[in-house]
């Protein structure tokens, strides 16, 4: 009888461990970055929640990857101002991540009993978070970052990560030999197992750049993490690598050819949205079998009005447009006016444009209100006095749920964020390289 | 909700030619976006009628699939749901659903397992925003049998098709008459009824032993001086989409501001399945002038006073004019389309040219796409 009951103990024992949810291969997904090269577009929402090609946030792509390589649980690691970020991810609909094992989970940092602290590093945030992967009982983990617009396979690069039985595959892109300075390098030998790295070197031995996605053996990230959290600042790519590279795991680097741009600054930013409206785009959001997912609050279609004309450009739904829009990107429920013409600019979600506006290489971000006559991106260059590094590419910047009044003109390299008045414009003239800032205001 | 909805979407007609081909007409796109049930079921779930049932019957294939989820909806919750009843072979029947009444009455069950006190019957081929509690609260201060939803059509309007009511200055219905030779008046019946459960279990029960099948006048009609059949007006939008002209019509609506307005701007919104598309793109050479498009279009031609659905495809040089282009539609380049309505899926040649003359043209065209 006794023996027994000790069977059945065992039995329970076994079928409890057992019964975690196995999964082969969970995401995180570092989310928690400010991209303060952004300016004030990252002023109030973490860059992953930045809207990107109309309709899109930079961190539906990611997302879209994950459910598209068969990945059903992914932590999404959060930090600075989640509110967005939370809001759009909300339990997962759009991407088919509500699930009743895995999904997606947001991962905030959190108080503990006897020491807490923010994610100080991408390897300290997940190591913080080592008791979300242990649920899954993983084989792999992939590290991702949610700041880079692609669309890759991450199943293609397992089997990769399975042939050649690696303990860490780092995802690399040949880049231009002269620009490889400006990356991490890795230099491999001919079946890409990783020999050296570089950071940033100033010749560089190889042209494959680290694009900072990572596939870990569990065991091999379990263990590294335990054994540098202590570590100030715990980083992937500064910290975890160079760890695993000493102890001689085996390091390999897999060769992406696909499109990838990280859109880290508001010039590069701009770029890629401009990219989308090209004839046949490189990263061409028209393909059937790779589909991009997003939430959607709007699924009205758009009108174009009989004085509206739009030319060269991408328009999310439910926009009215009765002016005329040319090589410009425009997201959903966006108001253009009569008589007002926009060139060569980004206009986000819910923002609403007056008659008889005239915008030329701007970026307006959500929810703004450019009153009647204005005129953006007006004058010659001049480098941004506050900023000059973020500030600059010859782009107006508005910041999320700022106003414009009527009639005022903007040079370039400018920066705006807030509910600006009259008064804030000498001689009604935002000159080049100047900034407003009145965020605090919009309360 | 104190109310449980029914659809009926299940029937068929031979006015809306070969459109009806493809899809039960509750299944037809509507207003670039949407397809026409959507108008219904969005009222029910603004309404807080938490409880759907669709009752299909004809090629409801294209119905199923956009009814593939109920999330959409807002349905899909432990109270409540969407429950879509085809016709079913069961022990004492095998028949199809001979009427509306009879649809009802095949899917008694359901009505009897409810708790909620009332019933909300709509068709599923209008297009139209209510809120239900009004003419529930209308139908319970008037101390209502039934309750009709009415719409004074224009004076020009051809009634014939409709059912025709005539009210007394309470707002009783004296007098019904369905598809009239000669219409007594102009206001017609716009297919909502408000009915208590249990009042509609008899009457249903009752139309079924003395084999009567059509809710309208084998029920309304049949029982006008008895049952106390009150008329609820309609003051806003409603349309019926049940013709090749009022399709039309009802499309071209949607590119009237205060139409455009009260569907896609003012709450309630109307819901529908999410396609994930991509935003549409304008390329060099478009020109696009009073029309509505949906996302995933590519535009490289001329769009004038058209609605364009979802995924279409226009080529360079082409001038599409007061036309219809259902989702998905592939338009070769220079193509000249006018007054038509271009099926959904349709591939249409390069250096083709299509003209409705005398009303509208339908073109169903299945070429090869890709060896254009």
């Amino acid at each position: 009888m006794k023996q027994n009951h000790g069977e059945i103990n065992t039995k329970l024992e076994q079928t409890r461990s057992d019964n975690v949810i196995k999964k082969e291969m969970i995401a995180m997904l570092l989310a928690g970055g400010q991209g303060s090269r952004l300016g004030v577009l990252t002023a109030d929402v973490a860059k992953p929640a930045v809207a990107f090609g109309g309709k899109y946030r930079i961190i539906d792509f990611p997302l879209s990857n994950c459910i598209n390589s068969g990945i059903d649980t992914v932590g999404v690691l959060t930090q600075y101002q989640p509110l967005r970020l939370n809001t759009h991810i909300g339990i997962g609909i759009p991407w088919d991540l509500d699930r009743n094992n895995g999904g997606v989970t947001v991962l905030p940092p959190y108080e503990r009993s006897n020491d807490s602290e923010w994610y100080t590093g991408t390897a300290n945030a997940i190591y913080q978070n080592l008791r979300y992967m242990e649920n899954y009982n993983p084989e792999y983990v992939l590290i991702l970052s949610g700041d880079h617009i692609y669309k890759m396979d991450y199943e293609v690069m397992l089997d990769f990560h399975k042939a050649n039985n690696a303990d860490v595959t780092i995802a690399t892109m040949p880049v231009p030999l002269e620009e490889a300075s400006r990356f991490g390098i890795v230099i491999a030998d001919e079946n890409k197992k990783i020999m050296d790295f570089e950071e940033k070197p100033k010749e560089p031995r190889s042209n494959l750049a680290s694009m900072g996605i990572y596939i870990f053996s569990w065991k091999v990230l379990r263990d590294a993490l335990i054994e540098l959290k202590d570590q100030q600042n715990c980083d992937f790519g500064k910290h975890i690598i160079p760890y695993c590279f000493e102890k001689e795991k085996r390091l390999f680097a897999y060769e992406f050819n696909g499109y990838w741009k990280d859109v880290g600054t508001l010039g590069s930013y701009w770029e890629a949205n401009m990219e989308l409206i090209d004839l046949i785009p490189e990263f061409n959001l028209y393909e059937e079998y790779w589909p991009i997912y997003t939430k959607c609050d709007t699924i009205e279609p758009q009108y174009i009005a009989q004085e509206g004309h739009v030319e060269r450009c991408i328009v999310g739904e439910s926009s009215e447009i009765h002016g005329a829009v040319i090589n410009s990107v425009i997201g959903p429920n966006v108001y253009i006016g009569p008589g007002t013409v926009v060139r060569d600019s980004i206009i986000m979600k819910d923002t609403c444009i007056g008659r008889n506006v005239t915008i030329n290489k701007a970026i307006i971000a959500e929810n703004c209100r450019i009153e009647d006559g204005a005129n953006l991106g007006v004058g010659d260059e001049a480098p941004n006095k506050m900023n000059p590094n973020v500030y600059a590419f010859g782009l107006v910047t508005v910041g999320d749920d700022s106003v414009i009044p009527e009639n005022v003109k903007v040079g370039k390299n400018t920066a705006i964020s807030g509910v600006t008045l009259k008064e804030d414009y000498p001689n009604g003239v935002l000159a080049s390289g100047e900034v407003i800032i009145k965020a605090g205001d919009r309360k | 909700m104190k109310a449980v909805g029914i659809i009926l979407a299940g029937g068929n007609n031979n006015r809306m030619g070969i459109l009806s081909r493809k899809r039960a007409i509750p299944a037809m796109p509507v207003g670039g976006s949407f397809r026409c049930i959507d108008f219904a079921l969005s009222n029910m779930s603004n309404s807080h009628v938490q409880t759907v049932a669709v009752l299909t019957q004809y090629n409801a294939r294209s119905l199923n699939e956009h009814l593939s989820s109920s999330k959409w909806w807002d349905f899909g919750r432990k109270q409540g749901g969407l429950y879509l009843f085809t016709p079913t072979v069961t022990a004492d029947n095998s028949d199809w659903y001979r009427g509306t009444a009879d649809a009802m009455y095949q899917n008694i069950d359901f009505l009897k397992k409810r708790h909620e006190p009332y019933v909300i019957i709509t068709s599923g081929d209008c297009v139209y925003k209510m809120d239900y509690n009004e003419i529930l609260d209308y139908h319970i201060a008037k101390k209502a049998d039934i309750t009709v939803a009415c719409k004074d059509m224009p004076v020009d309007a051809d009634v014939s098709r409709f059912g025709v009511v005539r009210m007394n200055e309470d707002s009783r219905i004296t007098e019904f008459e369905e598809k009239p030779l000669v219409a007594q008046s102009n206001t017609i019946s716009a297919g909502v009824y408000v009915v208590r459960r249990r009042q509609l279990i008899e009457i249903l029960e009752r139309a079924a032993q003395e084999n009567r099948f059509d809710f309208v006048s084998d029920v309304l009609i049949r029982y006008r001086n008895i049952k106390k059949i009150y008329g609820f007006k309609i003051k806003d939008y409603w349309s019926n989409i049940a013709t090749v002209d009022d399709y039309f019509r009802t499309n071209m609506d949607f590119l009237k501001t205060d139409v455009r307005n009260y569907f896609f701007r003012q709450d309630p919104k109307i819901y529908s399945k999410v396609d994930d598309l991509p935003p549409a793109k304008y390329n060099v050479g478009s020109d696009i002038n009073n029309s509505l498009i949906s996302s995933g279009c590519i535009i490289n031609g001329r769009v004038e006073n058209s609605v364009l659905f979802k995924k279409v495809f226009v080529g360079k040089n082409c001038v599409i004019k007061n036309s219809i282009i259902l989702n998905d539609a592939y338009i070769g380049d220079n193509t000249h389309v006018e007054n038509c309505i271009v099926e959904s899926r349709g591939t249409l040649k390069a250096n083709t040219y299509y003209c409705g003359q005398d009303g509208i043209q339908i073109i169903a065209e299945a070429n090869e796409r890709y060896l254009l």
